[in-house]
């Protein structure tokens, strides 16, 4: 049994103790935002916050969310309203075919969070571990910009 | 598939000794990887991230203990006076993994690419493993045995690293497609120790094992000028430097380089190295 908080809602579930995290989320809870694409940690596309840090939730085994408090891209926006970093994400033209971009979002918002107004460097080294295959990561530079304008 | 989550080290010593079969798993960033693809299907995992006394590190007698537990964002965050093994934790994965793999998980999947394993043999760190009825210290050269291969024993953890804090300047350097997320194609850390006036090299990725190239070392060693940190070392003896490591690395071709290619660069990576740990020292000075 895994006894967790997802965004704020406890939850008790019988899982596999090889499932991980991703699936727990995806496939017990019907969290969906969090995306299942490379499976080995390559590409975060399923980054959450497990405890506060941001992790590859398709690395980390369910049975580690026990006792612990799980955030995934689903608590950013508040109902219909986007959260100033997926209204970036938006607006700087930074989403196209949008599989990457839960993940990137997460990424993004753990790295507003400890830092206002990062650099073009620090952004890069921050989201070094989220791939996207359609923008050419230029747009994504400038929707972080934008947001950490907009958060400050 | 069973899991065990034990709370303190002497629980998880317990819980080791009596399932010998069950997988030890902190960050779950190498594991989880084989589980999610079904190239491996433990019969138990024996999870060991709840543990708090494998977490941190501490210094005593001139001994740093680092635990096991510690992942590579903490020691990024926190030894900074140990600059080469910042670098090379700074190296690992991305943010994402760094905040959940650990220096003992490195350890025990004994990688010869591991990132973390060519400073602790620069450092001729010890590898303290622990079970129920005993601890031992192994020294990291007869700790791996090859590739992915260590002498851990089915009742043991590895609970620390153990160094001799050394003064010097030191330096890690690898080379990959890219900054991040990339598995060393060579990998090399460079540590001067002015207090022995000796050198230590270690290269990863090379060899089937992390290796100390230590003809180099000893060049090294005799070349530099250790009572006068302004003197530069000439260029004859970086390039000599440098073929001395690479002769000591036997690296073979895969898909991730030839070893024609891990030669060279463990050439390069070796004399920039000395040039860089060579400026440091002459700034400190």
């Amino acid at each position: 049994m895994v006894r967790t908080i997802v965004n704020g809602v406890e939850h008790e579930l019988d899982v596999w103790p090889g499932a991980s995290l991703l699936g727990m989320l995806r496939d017990d809870l019907e969290l969906a935002g969090s995306k299942n694409a490379c499976e080995q940690g390559e590409c975060g596309s399923c980054s959450v916050w497990l405890d506060g840090d941001l992790v590859c939730s398709c690395l980390v085994p369910a049975i580690q969310a026990d006792g612990a408090a799980v955030r995934t891209v689903e608590s950013l926006a508040d109902g219909g309203t986007l959260h100033t970093v997926q209204d970036a994400f938006l607006r700087a033209g930074a989403v196209q075919c949008g599989f990457c971009i839960p993940g990137l979002v997460v990424a993004t918002a753990d790295l507003l969070e400890r830092e206002a107004d990062p650099s073009d460097e620090t952004i890069r080294e921050a989201l070094a571990g989220n791939l996207c295959r359609c923008t050419g990561y230029q747009k994504i530079l400038e929707a972080v910009h934008l947001a950490a304008e907009e958060l400050s | 598939m069973d899991a065990f989550l034990p709370r303190t080290l002497a629980e998880a010593l317990e819980l080791r000794a009596a399932h010998p079969d069950a997988v030890p798993v902190a960050g779950g960033t190498d594991l989880m990887v084989a589980v999610n693809f079904g190239r491996a299907r433990p019969p138990a995992l024996l999870d060991l991230s709840r543990v708090e006394e494998l977490r941190g590190w501490s210094r005593e007698n001139g001994r740093i203990h680092l635990r096991a537990g510690t992942t590579f964002a903490r020691i990024a965050l926190e030894l900074r006076a140990f600059r080469p093994l910042v670098e090379a934790s700074r190296s690992v994965g991305s943010p994402q993994i760094r905040n959940r793999a650990t220096i003992g998980g490195n350890v025990c999947t004994a990688s010869p690419a591991g990132d973390g394993i060519p400073v602790l043999a620069a450092y001729d760190a010890d590898i303290v493993l622990a079970s129920g009825a005993r601890e031992r210290r192994v020294p990291w050269h007869e700790f791996f045995v090859g590739p992915k291969r260590t002498i851990i024993e089915p009742d043991e953890l590895i609970v620390g690293l153990e160094w001799r804090e050394i003064a010097g300047p030191g330096s890690f350097a690898k080379v990959g497609t890219r900054n991040a997320m990339v598995i060393a194609i060579a990998g090399i850390c460079l540590q001067l120790d002015p207090e022995s006036r000796s050198v230590r090299l270690a290269l990863g990725s090379v060899a089937p094992t992390v290796v100390r190239a230590t003809e180099a070392e000893r060049f090294a060693a005799s070349a530099i000028s250790w009572d006068d940190p302004a003197r530069p070392l000439a260029a004859a003896d970086v390039a000599e430097f440098g073929r001395l490591a690479a002769a000591g690395a036997s690296p073979i071709d895969d898909v991730r380089g030839s070893a024609a290619y891990r030669r060279h660069a463990v050439e390069v990576l070796a004399q920039r190295a000395l040039h860089w740990t060579l400026d440091d020292r002459r700034v400190a000075a």
